[in-house]
């Protein structure tokens, strides 16, 4: 398929440069500090130039919260603390609140999932474009009004939208689901950003509406070299947009691979149930396969792995001590016993599901 | 054996952790036994307000008072000492210890008065909004429920009423029932409906939305039900937070017409009519004036504290749910 | 699974449509006068008892408005609605508060559709209150035993929903529906909102309780992939209008309307190989205020030809299934 060749020299290419975005060892926490609620824990991310990271998990994995600290959106009473949190090169956590606000700012630009909400409704789409730009456009479009008009027409042209001159004038509540998105797209790309955060983009949009744009991400990865960070629950989606995975759970990483290949051998027990609970992959069978139990809540986090209380080939060393995500860039996994290794339980499987 | 999923309960909604960012505050930390109740999640959010917490002291103290007027006032409310008119506070030179702030110019004794006055105030403020919010609750609830020609009949009588300055509605009220107390609690429910009726209404049509309410009248529920089974209690915070702050409302109103000689007649210890009564003593006495004019104010302000602190507490956790 | 349930179509079957329609009359302001939604627009199908029929759409395509139809909230403007045999659209109040248990229904959003001010018992119990079934005592026993159905525990009897994670609260959402012992259950979305694995316990409580209870479906999804595990028959939407439905399997290995199409083709779905097309849908879906000639959707179809534009195509049987579509048997 040209489509997959086409992003893997993307990716290939990707590689040869510095990491865009480094996080390592990052952890949020709410509410008190005795008896703090951990949202994520122990959280490494790297995301090269231009690839497309799917950023997978369910409630409470703690996506939307690793996104949102990477952005410096996290306030009081949240506490961000990390080894090391980097952005092209640039060290968010020794900048200054300023700082860190100007370089997030310009080269990430964050879309969210209900776009009827995300964007202000009592102002025209023209006018938030052109708030947009005299913040964050260049020194150009900042100063002259009529710069930003012709940016913001170019930039309703790039996300396809139809009519861009009568669109200036619509308000989002006149714009359909699609649409909106794209609006929202239009207004993070205003920057030129480096990394777009889509925080489950389409997951309110109808079927034929996620594909196009699901499509335009991708076209607009490949004309501008942009990263994407695509926050999702659903697994297909990243299947067949993203270059590489990392799965979430209860607020740590479980594993990390690239497309295809972490989808047919996944090597984390968790990673293996959310495939083996598509129904998808149930077509044989009357009931789905399914996880029992359900995810650790604030204050009954394992103190050994967090999938161990639910995990079917959980050992005793599984309860007692938590693994260490232990692999490289390419490929890593957070499991005493990974999945398609010497040390797994081939018989762990049979007892997994919920029959 | 099937073994339909044990789920634990979480008390964390799935998919309120993008709200943990904003809102931490506002989290209950969960227990591991049963759930608190209802009334403790209430005070826990309640509590963290200390102005609130203010208020509500307040507000007890004034019940109290009011409750135990006959046993904490030193004197009766109308005994005219004779030989001790306008007499100043026991602070002041001239002030003697039994009359602790003092009397009025026919010699009553101005805290006994002013404990009793409680008494009234309370009174005027709940009879007052309970009509008033009952009588608004319902007609909202008619108005939002069935919209159309009721809808605009209500609201357009409820325009009216609201075209002409509120005093000047009491007192003309007043004026057709006859001066006095009684007659003073019925024109100020009759001033707050409005705003009651606009409340309701508004909360109901915005409930009436809302799938549970379908989810009954696909059970079978009959129109009456649905309105006050199912969506008038989910209406409530707001008319609950209305009726606090409609309570200092009333109070004031009820000054206001006693101080024009329309609401308490003499003797009754009302507050504003005390005020009224003392007026001309102002360079004189002033504290004949000024004590139950701080009566006013703390009460009012109390009643307000409380009602913001109910508004904090409440909102948030139905908006969550 | 569709194995289990009886192949032979039964006499009558439990819910039939036909040429149902509903329109609605929106008011566009005070000097333009009032436009006309074609919400639903001749839409035929029928049901059999126990089966399952999933209605898929997109925004727009009226699978709402059919479920207000069907669980008798509306009344349709034209068609027939027959349920069990009985006329529904044309029935008076009396009847359809008769009829009211046969169909019950489960919502998309399980943190909007159950009351926040009343106990998982007071809900399950409102059903057989409103309906004077039993006494109190009674009622309380029936609710236990179906929260042991869902898998709710006892001690969940006395708490209100804000205290329960999303999958349970559509667990309490289905033990309601199931109260008044229907024959029909309209579920619309019922596990869109929730995790992907929590999607599948719930799907597999309702397959379960089909099995048990002989409850027929209308499952209205968008999730292709969820239709294809449960449903016994399939219905498209595009519009107001039914563009094609036919047994599952023949849907899936040989979809015969260009919409349909083009739903398999956007769904994304796990084995890239199994995309035959790359080409994305062009445009969106339009609002069903706009007036039309011809197919509704001939602006996005990439076979349209000018017979498309002129003339409405009618539904016409093709093997097993029923499709809409001028050029459906090319």
């Amino acid at each position: 398929m040209s489509a997959s060749a086409t992003m893997t020299s993307d990716s290939a290419l990707a590689q040869s440069h510095a990491p865009l975005v480094e996080i390592a060892n990052l952890r949020v926490d709410f509410g008190p500090p005795a008896r703090p609620i951990i949202a994520v824990e122990g959280v490494d991310l790297t995301i090269d130039p231009g690839e497309i990271v799917g950023l997978v998990g369910e409630s409470g994995s703690g996506k939307s919260v690793t996104a949102l600290a990477l952005m410096n959106l996290i306030d009081d009473p949240g506490r961000v603390r990390a080894d090391r949190m980097a952005f092209a090169g640039r060290d968010l956590l020794a900048a200054s609140a300023s700082e860190r606000r100007s370089i997030a700012g310009r080269g990430i630009g964050m879309i969210f999932q209900d776009p009827l909400t995300s964007l202000d409704p009592c102002y025209t789409v023209g006018y938030q474009l052109d708030e947009a730009l005299r913040l964050s456009g260049n020194r150009e479009e900042r100063t002259n009004a009529a710069a930003r008009r012709d940016r913001a027409l170019a930039l309703l042209r790039e996300v396809e939208i139809a009519e861009p001159v009568a669109r200036l004038r619509a308000y989002p509540h006149q714009l359909s689901g699609g649409m909106a998105q794209r609006v929202m797209i239009a207004i993070a790309l205003v920057g030129r950003p480096q990394l777009l955060i889509a925080d489950e983009p389409t997951t309110a949009l109808d079927v034929t509406v996620q594909a196009q744009v699901l499509a335009l991400l991708t076209r607009l990865r490949r004309e501008h070299t942009m990263a994407i960070l695509l926050i999702t629950h659903d697994l297909a989606v990243v299947a067949e947009t993203a270059d590489r995975v990392v799965v979430m759970y209860a607020g740590q990483v479980m594993e990390t691979g690239a497309v295809p290949a972490i989808f047919e051998s996944p090597r984390h027990p968790y990673t293996q149930a959310l495939l083996d609970a598509l129904p998808e992959h149930n077509v044989d069978r009357a009931r789905l396969r399914t996880i029992p139990g359900v995810v650790p809540g604030a204050f009954d986090r394992p103190v050994g792995c967090l999938l161990a209380p639910r995990c079917s080939y959980a050992a005793a060393r599984c309860l007692a001590t938590r693994p260490a995500l232990a692999g490289d860039a390419a490929r890593a996994v957070r499991c005493h016993f990974p999945l398609a290794s010497a040390n797994a339980d081939p018989n762990g499987r049979e007892h997994w599901y919920d029959d | 054996m099937r073994n339909r999923a044990a789920d634990e309960t979480l008390f964390i909604a799935e998919g309120d952790i993008a709200s943990l960012a904003g809102d931490a505050a506002a989290i209950a930390p969960a227990e591991e036994a049963a759930p608190p109740s209802r009334l403790r999640e209430f005070w826990r959010a309640y509590a963290q307000n200390r102005g609130a917490l203010i208020g509500l002291a307040l507000v007890v103290l004034l019940i109290v008072l009011a409750l135990g007027a006959d046993f904490i006032a030193p004197h009766p409310p109308n005994e005219q000492y004779r030989s001790f008119t306008l007499a100043p506070p026991a602070w002041h030179a001239e002030g003697a210890s039994r009359f602790l702030l003092g009397t009025d110019p026919v010699g009553r004794d101005i805290l006994s008065r002013l404990i009793h006055g409680t008494r009234l105030s309370l009174l005027i403020g709940t009879i007052s909004v309970t009509i008033s919010l009952t009588l608004g609750a319902i007609l909202g609830l008619v108005a939002g429920y069935f919209r159309g020609i009721v809808d605009t009949a209500i609201m357009r009588l409820m325009d009216v009423m609201l075209a002409l300055p509120s005093l000047l509605l009491a007192i003309a009220v007043v004026a057709i029932l006859g001066p006095g107390l009684v007659n003073a609690m019925y024109a100020i429910a009759i001033v707050l409906l409005p705003h009651y009726v606009r409340l309701a209404r508004a909360a109901v049509i915005a409930e009436s939305r809302r799938e549970y309410v379908t989810s009954s009248r696909i059970a079978g529920a009959g129109n009456l039900r649905l309105m006050f089974a199912t969506i008038l209690p989910n209406c409530a915070a707001p008319l609950i937070v209305q009726a606090t702050l409609g309570f200092s409302n009333a109070i004031l109103d009820a000054a206001a017409l006693g101080f024009l000689g329309l609401g308490a007649q003499p003797p009754t210890p009302e507050w504003g009519s005390m005020l009224a009564s003392a007026l001309e003593f102002i360079q004189r006495a002033p504290w004949v004036v000024t004590f139950p004019g701080l009566a006013i104010l703390i009460t009012v302000l109390a009643f307000n504290l409380t009602g913001d602190g109910l508004r904090d507490a409440l909102d948030p956790k139905l908006r969550r749910s | 699974m569709t194995t289990e349930h009886r192949s032979a179509r039964p006499a009558a079957p439990l819910l039939e449509a036909r040429g149902l329609t509903r329109h609605y009359h929106l008011s566009r302001g005070l000097l333009r006068g009032t436009a006309l939604v074609r919400a639903l627009d001749g839409v035929s199908f029928s049901l059999a008892p126990s089966q399952t029929l999933a209605v898929v759409g997109e925004s727009g395509c009226g699978k709402s408005t059919l479920a207000r139809q069907v669980t008798m909230i509306e009344t349709p403007t034209a068609g027939a609605l027959l349920l069990d045999g009985a006329d529904v659209a044309h029935a008076d109040r009396a009847l359809r508060k008769r009829l009211r248990p046969q169909v019950q229904m489960v919502f998309q959003n399980p943190y909007a559709s159950l009351n926040p001010r009343r106990t998982v018992g007071a809900l399950l119990e409102e059903p057989l209150a409103i309906h004077r079934r039993g006494a109190a005592s009674e009622r309380r026993a029936q609710a236990l035993a179906m929260m042991k159905k869902v898998g709710l525990r006892r001690e969940h009897y006395g708490r209100y929903p804000h205290m329960f994670s999303g999958g349970q609260r559509q667990r309490i959402a289905v033990a309601r529906a199931l109260m008044l012992g229907p024959r029909l259950v309209v579920a619309d979305e019922p596990i869109s909102a929730l995790d992907v694995s929590i999607q599948a316990q719930v799907l597999n409580l309702l397959l379960d309780l089909q099995q048990e209870l002989g409850i027929a479906y209308l499952f209205i999804a968008h999730n292709l992939q969820v239709v294809r595990h449960i449903a016994d028959t399939v219905m498209v939407m595009y519009l107001g209008k039914a563009v094609e439905q036919g047994p599952k399997a023949a849907i899936f290995a040989q979809p015969l309307h260009p919409y349909t199409q083009a739903l398999l083709a956007s769904t994304p779905s796990l084995e890239r190989a199994r995309r035959t097309r790359a080409t994305v849908v062009a445009a969106e879906p339009p609002s069903p205020l706009e007036s039309r000639t011809g197919c509704a959707f001939r602006a996005r179809c990439p076979r349209a030809v000018e017979r498309c534009a002129e003339e409405v195509p009618q539904p016409r049987t093709i093997g097993s299934i029923t499709v809409a579509c001028h050029r459906a048997d090319e």
